[in-house]
């Protein structure tokens, strides 16, 4: 048995997947509270629309998304062309592709749980806000995100390690490429491919160990939450 | 939007003081012998071999649509052929860097004789393959077994699998007992590994080919024709024989 | 005197909504009606929850929206409170936290009103989280919270339905003193009579999505007209004033403007104001002043009017107005055949016996 230690392009793998899933994280925040909030709010029927929209990487296999993500925003493709008319060049094999990969497929994640939670607070409490001067934003800020704790959390986990684990879409329009695409889930896949088994087990265990950890915590701060209400205390 | 552009800049730029460095494409099932090769083949050249696995069929989706690679290792001579037909290569670099060869496989020592004859004894209730319509490995299995006039026999029995990695994975689990794997997959230093095998004679399925060629972004790269120059060197023929493949010739 | 003006017309399925409201500055309006008739609308419209079709809503000079000439002003820029039904305190926050919630939107950073807090109350529970008040608790931390606004208008949609009978009991007299203690107009819902009789200062009949009849509560109420006359909770409230008590029966004297009434003893000071409910079942007429009658409170009375006088008519009571000399209104139920018996009319003086005079505050 040779001896265990993670090589260089490991940790690059560790580091790329580590920054991968923050930077969807945040920008899967930026675009999933507002959409999740219009989704949990909106009576039109375009909501339906776009609510079955944000669910298609639920249903779609990894790689099929993937491909046309590929052809897309590859030189063929109209976002790859405006993105090469735009002077940014194009985004598959890139660390930025990875990112809009990564964010299109990993929101249904976030913006489910955030839909579920806003729903839930009901049109009472926004009111109630009103009628004690508070503009939408205010409520929103004040009220709602403070109300949505729980599910803010959920989103936040479930989008981060859906992130961390996903690898037919990002091999697809990552290409990879060490350094510079490839994540961990493909350093597995590599591992596997060069028969490198205990390296695979290795890294695939530190994979599950982190996701579980993160699902675990998250049950016993939703638990929390629920149990004593004194845990949401904060906000306004 | 700025910061990506920024990024992108820093990227080339940093990929163009690397001049000795080329990036590979190469078929999955070929990952470890190309590890070792990219290994000797830096120490020899001095240029670095930067490596990008993925299924052959991936790997053309990628390069038809823009992926960096230079040069690209396939798994068969198809996906080489048609890229060339689409314009995506540099004319006269396609050539064989490798022949896969067949073995009919299981973990259990006593499972597979040397002639193949489990095939046919009846005694087979499940056997792996990788899908005929997917994988180059997979159509020579079929090849193989209607040669030997069993395929109809054993078609309900077959377990299909998406790859040849599949294939092997399906067999080492022991989910399937025995199966059609590459020699590549089973072999070290020329010798059996585990278990026990056939190594399925040549005539028995159309051959193996596995081509190489050079893509349009190494059309310049010294890097890159180094490697190609190396890929038919004798210190990668030793690779490949150490794998169970054929060396062109 | 500032005004309330509001109108507003809405149609929506299966219900249409067209009030024109004229209310005091001051005191309480209490929209009264059945359930579905519109008084939560009328609410809701005024506080800007629903954008009514058409709509004017003024607070004296102030105009917060008239859709003749495009004004809208959305719930969050109308300075009113709104307590709603069920006690919607924000669950994140402590009592302090909901009711800094209000004030930091009204610019104002001091700590709540420290009278306000002692009149409901609540002063002892400013650190507590809604999860660990009782609902009555909830509902005078959500009026506190409403208040804290520095509103203009406060609005109420039935504060006491969602509360069980003793928390009602509970909260009525914060309600009272709210009354008398606010100087801000009050629109009030309810479909309890019980409410009306000890809050309203002006009471709005509503059925359907329309006004039926509106005016101060001692004039509809004392309406042949009104709804309420049809039903056996037909009353007149009346204002009194305490003027002595008689320790040995145990009874209290009191001063309707110069006419006098004993009640059962009540625990208030000679000078105290109170308002009293007198049920139209509970007063029965005499042409001549009765000698020997176990009644206490015997009236001279001028017939107003009679209702239920058509022909044809098959009710079996009639309902009668009274105005006493000191021009107070009474109501009496009497039957049909009493009122032929006596030959009834319009004008007649006759003597009121008032079985009971319930006092609601």
């Amino acid at each position: 048995m040779p001896e265990l230690t993670l090589a260089p392009e490991d940790w690059q793998a560790i580091a790329l997947t580590a920054k991968l899933a923050a930077v969807t994280l945040s920008i899967l925040f930026v675009i999933g509270v507002p959409l999740a909030w219009w989704l949990a709010r909106t009576r039109s029927r375009l909501g339906s629309l776009v609510s079955a929209l944000v669910a298609v990487p639920l249903v779609l296999p990894p790689t099929v998304l993937g491909f046309y993500l590929l052809v897309l925003l590859g030189p063929q493709g109209p976002v790859g062309r405006l993105t090469e008319a735009l002077g940014l060049g194009l985004l598959p094999f890139s660390f930025p592709g990875l990112v809009v990969a990564s964010t299109l497929f990993s929101l249904p994640f976030v913006v489910q749980p955030l839909q579920a939670t806003f729903s839930a607070i009901g049109e009472r409490m926004l009111e109630v806000a009103a009628t004690l001067g508070a503009g939408p934003f205010d409520t929103f800020w004040h009220v709602v995100l403070p109300l949505s704790r729980p599910g803010l959390l959920s989103a936040a986990v479930l989008g981060f390690a859906h992130t961390l684990g996903e690898f037919g879409v990002v091999l697809m329009i990552g290409g990879n490429i060490p350094g510079r695409t490839q994540v961990l889930s493909i350093a597995i896949y590599n591992r596997v491919e060069a028969f490198e088994y205990a390296h695979a087990h290795l890294l695939a265990g530190g994979l599950l160990a982190f996701s579980f950890v993160a699902l675990l915590a998250l049950q016993f701060i939703n638990r929390a939450g629920v149990g004593a209400p004194g845990m949401l205390r904060g906000g306004a | 939007m700025g910061r990506i552009l920024l990024c992108l800049c820093c990227l080339a730029a940093s990929l163009g003081a690397h001049a000795g460095e080329v990036l590979v494409a190469v078929a999955a099932n070929f990952t470890a012998p190309m590890k070792e090769i990219a290994a000797s083949f830096e120490g020899a050249t001095g240029h670095r071999a930067r490596l990008a696995f993925g299924s052959t069929g991936k790997l053309y989706a990628q390069i038809r649509n823009g992926a960096p690679f230079e040069v690209l290792l396939a798994a068969d001579s198809e996906t080489p052929a048609q890229l060339e037909a689409l314009g995506l290569t540099v004319a006269g670099t396609r050539s064989s860097y490798a022949i896969g060869r067949l073995a009919l496989w299981s973990p259990d020592p006593a499972r597979v004789d040397a002639a193949g004859r489990v095939l046919a004894d009846g005694s087979i209730r499940r056997l792996a393959l990788a899908n005929p319509q997917l994988a180059p490995y997979g159509r020579a299995a079929e090849q193989t077994l209607r040669a030997l006039g069993l395929w109809q026999s054993l078609r309900a029995r077959l377990v299909l699998a998406e790859s040849i990695s599949q294939s092997y994975q399906f067999i080492a689990s022991g989910n399937v007992p025995l199966g059609f794997v590459a020699l590549s997959q089973i072999v070290r230093g020329g010798a059996l590994q585990s278990g026990s095998a056939w190594r399925v004679p040549d005539d028995l399925f159309g051959p193996l080919r596995q081509d190489l060629v050079l893509l349009r972004p190494g059309e310049h790269s010294p890097a890159a024709a180094a490697l190609l120059r190396f890929m038919a060197s004798p210190d990668a023929h030793r690779v490949l024989r150490d794998y169970g493949y054929e060396v062109p010739r | 005197m500032s005004g309330v003006e509001a109108r507003f017309r809405l149609q929506r399925e299966g219900f249409s909504l067209d009030v024109a409201l004229g209310l005091p500055g001051s005191g309480v309006s209490v929209l009264f009606g059945p359930s579905g008739c519109g008084k939560t609308s009328v609410l809701r419209c005024a506080a800007g929850l629903t954008r009514a079709d058409e709509g004017v809503m003024r607070i004296g000079e102030e105009c917060w929206q008239d859709s003749g000439t495009g004004r809208w002003l959305p719930t969050h820029r109308r300075p009113l409170g709104y307590v709603f039904q069920e006690p919607s305190l924000f669950p994140h926050l402590s009592v302090r936290g909901n009711l800094a919630f209000a004030g930091k939107r009204c610019g104002r950073r001091d700590p709540p009103d420290g009278d306000l807090l002692e009149l409901l109350a609540i002063d002892g529970l400013l650190d507590r989280m809604p999860s660990a008040l009782s609902g009555g608790e909830r509902q005078r931390v959500a009026i506190a919270r409403a208040l804290g606004t520095s509103p203009r208008l406060l609005l109420m949609d039935e504060p006491l339905a969602a509360l069980d009978a003793p928390r009602k009991r509970e909260i009525l007299p914060y309600l009272e003193r709210l009354h008398q203690e606010l100087s801000i107009p009050v629109l009030y819902v309810t479909h309890a009579l019980e409410e009306v009789a000890r809050l309203a200062d002006h009471l709005v009949l509503m059925e359907q999505g329309r006004v039926v009849m509106a005016g101060p509560v001692g004039e509809v109420m004392a309406s042949l007209e009104s709804p309420l006359a049809a039903t056996d909770q037909a009353a007149v409230v009346v204002d009194a004033r305490v003027s002595g008590h008689d320790a040995s029966y145990g009874l209290t004297r009191l001063d309707v403007n110069g006419v006098e009434l004993w009640t059962a003893r009540v625990s208030c000071e000679v000078g105290h104001r109170l308002r009293l409910r007198i049920h139209a079942r509970d007063v029965s007429l005499a042409l001549f002043r009765p000698e020997g009658s176990s009644i206490t409170n015997i009236l001279p009375a001028v017939i107003e009017a009679i209702a239920g006088e058509r022909a044809g008519d098959d009710a079996m009571q009639c309902l009668v107005r009274l105005r006493t000399a000191s021009g107070a209104r009474l109501l009496a139920r009497v039957t049909r055949r009493s009122r032929d018996l006596l030959a009834l009319e319009p004008g007649m003086v006759v003597y009121a016996q008032i079985k009971a005079v319930v006092p609601v505050i």
